[in-house]
């Protein structure tokens, strides 16, 4: 039962990449086995927990969730394309700051699901970020410094005007396909 | 320098776990690396007819395939780490794989491996497994009635041990004032690390050295268990956790899986990768309580407590788990009487087999379960005799000058002062204009409640004497070594074994105040047994308080004999010698001083030191604690049950918790956080559940609830400080005590909301059709 394998090419972080896969793999598994992109995580197998979530295209996606083949000529951002620790992204240095994350294996994915939130609602107040982050599962920190980082990251993205569409790799919207 | 235990450092170890650099187990490649996947028992109780493994050996990119009886002989059973003494302990052999018997749904029957990811799941699945159903039995208290299928041929009624601690002189119960009974019910819960287990072996078929990366709270029990099990000396067994992705004690245990793995790279002589899927984890991973627990609590009407009985009833699922016995002994019998002095306690437990996954430690491990009985007896006991559930507790809590108090099991708390933690708490709530709200609210028909625990909890684990006296088979001792480098940057190893809880930055905070040097010239290693001496790993809040004052002692030594050296060089006697912010200065001389890279240099070249002397700026400790910690605290949760959904609004949580020196408020406060996110999550939502058949019907994301961020109200966390004097930075600790005292705080709550209606108790969890039926049903007999 040997199947065809598919080219699938996309950019991701800035990066266009390629790789053959099978078509029922994962996007998930295509980003951390074929390009290499290990800092999403899968923390389970029914799309519950949102450890995976990357953007494609600059939409919240889990990545669990999508077949590799289908994000084939997209655009990709993973938590590699936001900061580096020398200049962290805004959402990143909250993080820090905030102490959002303790084992920090759902944090990719909660981070991403953050900047999704505030490019619909920059400015949200608590229980639209409780809400808002409906997607993601954290267990170790009982959520209120990641509420709060991602508060202090919305206000500080407001001062900085920094653009997430355009911030570094963060999608800049459908424009291939 | 301003001082940096205390202060809220920004931890070191989030850079890379901010910018995707982690290294997870999943994250790690090695050349040629196969991948495995584990057949599981889909039958609760079967003997197994017949295992057909030829197609899956014949599918394309399939390397081996191994049975219960393949493994026959070559490893193993997997032991337990702890042999309660006095109970009548009946351990049963675990095989890796089950050779003829499966007894519980998850039960390993077969290891595949194969080149890639997705064959090797395709190739599970062609694995032909013939059972021979058996009748099962998935409940603690059925399992043990006559009649009930048997798990273990040998086990009569299916009981695992039998344990029992103190006695109460004849008369008390029967002649006391009040005797308050309730039976409790602590469920079933999952400790979900969002990483599930992990692990990968590799096998150099040149030295015979095995590596094991394995996501374990404890590398060296680990590599001290498998070693015997794999029958490989552990000077050729390296065992290292990475990154982890939580663990909540349910990594804690020695699987399986984790030695099926070391076993086929060895046989394969190729790297082999294991991750478990989310599903499996439930069914395969050890699961957290499932306590019948049976309390009277007897005393006087003027509310002065006199003695307790309790009798627990534990589901140990099929097998006995790496801590499965010590759990619902030891950790949760020997604090029945909690925070309070109650001059007598009797307590029993019954460990039971029964056809579902084994439990073992999960955050608290026995302190929750021994803290709801308590706390949930307590305000029944206040109801009967009408007096408020704060006035009763106060009136019995062990008096500031009681310390070192004995309890009535002969634990010995170390140090506290119970009321300064409940006054901060009544003062942040308003106590009084709360329940004069309450009043009035309940007068207008809603259903509010008011919540309370004062809990104290046993943990630190531990000294050597006592644990080895009750049978664990761990020395839970902790080591450090301070090694300073020529240029003055310094490596500390330390036998803990942290996965999220920043010890990187606190412990280095210890270091950093210790050495006078900057924070960032500090690096940690752990979680590798290669690099560590021998060290016991994280779990029952021991890191800071043993692992933590092990790097104290250890940097001590350091800057004993750095002082010796500068002493030397700057020609004065060691006595004239001060050390302050990394300088040794001759006292009254300004400026005759060596900095402490300075002797980190000269201590490295050894180019003049003193006579005698050995070279280089090293030293190892290890802190063996007289005795345990015994942190302790007041939560208040304020809730509004609605009675036309059964949904309970959690509107108000107050914590404040007295771990002793606190090293870093911020991290402190996030460990308190999570633990009482898992402690509410388990009053109000979180629920494994089994049918008759032993089929874990809650075996996904989708069916077990993990709460959520929307689910909570934002926390009101505060502290305050009482050391211990059990080691020399005066901490307790804090990774358990959200957990162990939200549960009891959540549901004395909601039972409070609902007392109008006369009822003592719900079993947990809350959710809202369960409490919806209740009011209605209450409602209706009105």
């Amino acid at each position: 039962m040997t199947v065809e394998k598919k080219r699938v090419s996309v950019t991701a972080n800035g990066q266009a990449c390629s790789a053959e896969v099978e078509p029922r793999k994962l996007l998930v598994h295509y980003l951390r086995d074929d390009l290499g992109l290990t800092g999403t995580h899968v923390g389970c197998d029914t799309s519950q927990c949102g450890a995976c979530s990357v953007m494609v295209d600059g939409d919240v996606v889990k990545s669990c969730t999508m077949l590799a083949v289908q994000a084939d000529h997209s655009e990709i951002t993973t938590v590699e394309g936001l900061g580096t620790a020398a200049e962290l992204h805004p959402m990143q240095q909250s993080f820090w700051e905030e102490h959002g994350l303790q084992c920090g294996y759902c944090t990719p994915g909660v981070m991403i699901a953050a900047i999704g939130l505030l490019k619909e609602n920059p400015n949200p107040t608590e229980e639209e970020i409780r809400e808002g982050l409906e997607g993601v599962i954290c267990r170790c920190t009982g959520y209120q410094f990641i509420v709060s980082a991602v508060q202090k990251a919305a206000t500080r993205i407001q001062e900085t005007g920094v653009n997430l569409n355009s911030q570094r790799l963060v999608g800049e919207g459908t424009q291939n396909d | 320098m301003t001082k940096m235990v205390g202060s809220s450092v920004k931890r070191k170890e989030d850079a890379r776990l901010l910018t995707g650099n982690g290294n997870f187990a999943d994250d790690i490649t090695l050349p040629g690396m196969l991948h495995a996947s584990v057949v599981r028992s889909s039958s609760a109780h079967a003997k197994i007819k017949s295992i057909k493994v030829e197609e899956a050996l014949n599918h394309p990119g399939v390397v081996a395939v191994y049975t219960g009886k393949d493994l026959e002989g070559k490893i193993g059973p997997i032991p337990t780490s702890w042999y309660v003494p006095g109970c009548n302990l009946k351990e049963p052999p675990q095989y890796p794989l089950a050779i003829d018997h499966v007894r519980y749904v998850g039960d390993g029957v077969a290891l595949v491996i194969a080149e890639d990811r997705y064959t090797v799941k395709d190739a599970a699945e062609l694995i032909e497994v013939e059972y021979e159903d058996l009748p099962a039995v998935v409940n603690q208290k059925e399992a043990m009635e006559e009649g009930a299928p048997l798990l273990h041929e040998d086990i009569e009624n299916n009981i695992a041990l039998n344990w029992k601690a103190g006695e109460i002189p004849e008369g008390i119960m029967e002649n006391a004032e009040v005797v308050v009974k309730e039976s409790f019910y602590v469920q079933r819960v999952f400790p979900s690390p969002l990483e599930t287990r992990a692990a990968i072996g590799q096998y150099n078929p040149g030295s015979g050295e095995l590596t094991l990366w394995c996501s374990s709270q404890n590398p060296h029990i680990h590599r001290m268990v498998l070693s015997e099990v794999l029958g490989i000396s552990e000077a050729k067994f390296q065992v290292i956790a990475p990154d982890m992705g939580g663990g909540f004690g349910g990594k804690i245990g020695v699987y399986p899986d984790e030695a099926l793995i070391g076993y086929a790279a060895r046989d394969l002589e190729r790297p082999v990768k294991w991750i478990e899927e989310r599903s499996e984890h439930y069914v395969a991973a050890n699961a957290g309580r499932d306590e019948y627990i049976d309390v009277e609590l007897a005393g006087k009407k003027d509310g002065t407590l006199e003695a307790i009985r309790v009798k627990n009833t534990a589901n140990l699922g099929a097998y006995l788990s790496t801590m499965g016995a010590g759990v619902s002994t030891i950790d949760f019998g020997m604090m029945v009487t909690g925070s309070y002095d109650i001059p007598y306690a009797e307590s029993e437990t019954f460990g039971v087999y029964t056809n579902t996954t084994p439990t073992d430690a999960y955050r608290g491990a026995g302190k929750p379960e021994s803290t709801y009985q308590i706390e949930r007896i307590i305000d029944l006991f206040a109801r009967e005799i009408k007096m408020d559930p704060v006035e009763l507790r106060r009136k019995n809590f062990i008096k500031k000058e009681a310390f070192p108090y004995q309890n009535a099991h002969g634990l010995v708390y170390d140090s506290g002062d119970y009321e300064k933690p409940l006054n901060k708490a009544l003062e942040a709530i308003n106590y009084e204009e709360l329940r004069r709200e309450q009043e009035k609210k309940r007068k207008e028909g809603k259903l509010i409640g008011i919540g309370f625990s004062t809990y104290v909890e046993m943990c630190g684990f531990g000294p050597s004497e006592v644990v080895g006296a009750v049978g664990f088979q761990g020395g839970t001792w902790e080591n450090s070594t301070v090694r300073v480098h020529p240029s003055g940057k310094v490596t500390v190893f330390c036998g803990t074994s942290p996965h999220g809880q920043g010890h990187d930055t606190t412990f280095s905070q210890v270091v950093a105040d210790k050495l006078g040097i900057p924070i960032e010239d500090i690096e940690f290693v752990f979680s590798d047994t290669k690099s560590v001496s021998m060290g016991w790993g994280t779990y029952g809040s021991r890191s800071t308080a043993v692992g933590g004052a092990a790097v104290s002692f250890a940097s001590d030594r350091v800057v004993e004999k750095a002082k010796k050296i500068a002493a030397h060089e700057l020609e004065v006697s060691e006595n004239d010698i001060e050390f302050e912010n990394g300088k040794f200065q001759v006292k009254g001389v300004p400026g005759k001083e060596r900095t402490f890279q300075d002797i980190a240099h000269s201590a490295n070249m050894a180019w003049n030191l003193p006579e005698g002397m050995e070279p280089s700026l090293e030293a190892q400790y290890f802190f063996k604690p007289e005795n345990f910690v015994f942190p302790f605290g007041t939560h208040v949760a304020v809730v509004e049950i609605d009675k036309d959904t059964g949904e309970i609004d959690l509107q108000r949580y107050v914590s404040v918790d007295d771990v002793g020196t606190v090293i870093n408020p911020l991290t402190a406060e996030g460990q308190v956080h999570g633990g009482i996110a898992q402690g509410v999550g388990q009053a109000l939502w979180e629920g494994a559940v089994y049918n008759k058949n032993g089929q874990l019907v809650s075996g996904t994301l989708m069916d077990y609830t993990l709460p959520k961020a929307r689910f909570f109200p934002h926390i009101e966390s505060d502290f305050t400080e009482t050391p211990s004097p059990v080691n020399p930075l005066g901490a307790k600790g804090v990774g358990e005590v959200g957990t162990t005292a939200s549960i009891a705080c959540a549901m004395n709550a909601v039972v409070d909301a609902l007392s109008v209606y006369g009822i003592t108790d719900l079993e947990m969890p809350l959710t809202p059709e369960k409490i919806w039926k209740t009011v209605q049903e209450k409602e209706g007999n009105q």
